[in-house]
């Protein structure tokens, strides 16, 4: 058995452990609203995006308008991101992640639901074509240089408020990949923000871009015929790529909502464990300082005894 | 439709948030093609817009709001603007601004990237934007007797 010492040294840094802990379960919980406002305040721009895009596709005619696609000015590029590849032959996958860890199995769920992907994407296109990544955040960065696996470019350190800058760079090396045919297809696979307590990861499909369906059949029912300025096409290559960008935008605030969540929880049972842990050790210092005064008497007694 | 309250519904969001929501009887906004006013019952109309002022008059009164590009959908006297860039301008920060100009200037003349100048293009032409449409609230409410409820 420990000596009363020994235990003594451990209450005491399992008590420091929880100090930290408990501090970091302060500082994520508080963090955690003010994520979850972001997502909330992102949240009309990107519906009202979608809705507008949503009526435009089901105009359904601003794409002819556009011209031939085998135009190669910029106009003409950003009406591509809605027409799908006849094959795809490689696979992109944009991973959002943390960039730190102290909360649970939150990244590496994450980095194992990117691989599922990949695994369903190559049973359905062939199970040798290439994968693309890129990465946002530290741990799915990390985990991708672990394995070996081709990583297009990283974003890492964007910070509880990713600027809009750092999005349109993400959006920009995305849809290039996707107009010069060096992807073919585009995933994002995020820790979705179900609730404090639950975060899922989550696949949506990026490029090529498609319209919302769910509103697209409700607009179609009004059938609203609109003016377009100056043109539908060029209102289509205007909205196409900031509709890139909120698709990207949204997941990761919500990943940041995810992580701090994530890591409340984390803390929380650590502290939970930590505070059993010293009541436990408590125990056991009591107990052993007990016995050691027992057989102190013990000791002073045979002593007298045998004097 | 109905001829009752003939009156705008004026939502400006940006990808951060809300800017503006409220009531209006007219908007004068940039449009790609130039500016665009919009009274209600006008036709459903979706536009580009340029970087530039945006106008909402109500009674009189009159909110102006700097847009740094985007677009701008009219359906059923409901405006919504979707804004790049939005911010009202009784709360532009000149100075900073007049810093962010110059500091993109001076960054533009060293750039030799035909990608970077076309961001900081961009970042020049906003920050212009910004300080005109406060330069613009600046003279009219030097002009009027400032209304009763500017007292913040």
């Amino acid at each position: 058995m420990a000596t009363a010492r020994e235990i003594r040294r451990r209450i005491r840094s399992v008590k420091n452990v929880a100090q930290i802990t408990r501090a970091l379960q302060l500082v994520a919980s508080s963090k955690v609203r003010r994520a979850q406002e972001r997502v909330e305040a992102a949240r009309p721009y990107s519906d009202q995006l979608r809705r507008v895009l949503a009526r435009l596709a089901s105009a359904g005619d601003a794409v002819d308008e556009g011209g031939a696609f085998g135009d190669t000015d910029r106009e003409d590029a950003d009406l591509r991101l809605l027409t799908p590849h006849a094959e795809v032959r490689s696979i992109g996958i944009l991973l959002v992640t943390p960039d730190r860890g102290l909360a649970g199995a939150i990244s590496s769920n994450t980095n194992r639901r990117a691989l599922q992907q990949v695994t369903e994407l190559r049973r359905a296109a062939g199970s040798d074509i290439p994968v693309q990544f890129v990465a946002v955040g530290r741990r799915g960065r990390d985990f991708l240089t672990r394995n070996r696996l081709p990583l297009l470019a990283e974003f890492t350190n964007l910070g509880d408020i990713p600027s809009i800058a750092t999005i349109r760079a993400i959006a920009r090396v995305v849809s290039d990949a996707y107009l010069t045919g060096s992807v073919d297809t585009w995933y994002l696979v995020y820790p979705r923000f179900v609730s404090t307590l639950t975060q899922t990861p989550t696949v949506i499909p990026l490029l090529p871009v498609q319209p919302p369906a769910d509103i697209a059949a409700e607009v179609a029912e009004a059938d609203i015929d609109y003016i377009y300025e100056p043109s539908a096409a060029a209102i289509y290559s205007a909205l196409l790529p900031r509709y890139l960008e909120t698709t990207i935008y949204q997941p990761i605030l919500e990943s940041v909502a995810s992580f701090y969540a994530a890591q409340f929880v984390a803390m929380k049972n650590a502290t939970d464990n930590a505070t059993d842990l010293v009541s436990d050790l408590t125990l056991t210092y009591n107990k052993a300082r007990q016995a050691s005064i027992t057989t102190q008497i013990l000791e002073v007694v045979a002593g007298a005894g045998a004097s | 439709m109905a001829q009752r309250d003939a009156t705008l519904r004026v939502e400006v969001v940006t990808a951060t948030g809300s800017t503006f929501s409220g009531d209006a009887d007219e908007v004068i906004a940039p449009g790609g093609d130039g500016q665009l006013g919009i009274l209600p019952h006008h036709a459903p109309l979706l536009t580009t817009l340029k970087i530039g002022a945006l106008h909402i008059k109500r009674r009189g009164t009159e909110e102006t709001l700097f847009i740094g590009g985007g677009f701008m959908e009219v359906y059923q006297d409901m405006v919504t603007i979707l804004a790049d860039d939005a911010e009202r301008a009784d709360s532009i920060d000149e100075a900073r601004a007049e810093e962010a100009r110059r500091h993109a200037q001076t960054l533009l003349e060293q750039q030799t990237s035909d990608v970077d100048r076309a961001a900081l293009v961009g970042e020049v032409e906003r920050a212009l934007g910004r300080i005109r449409v406060a330069e613009i609230h600046r003279q009219r409410s030097g002009r009027r007797a400032p209304p009763p409820t500017s007292e913040i």
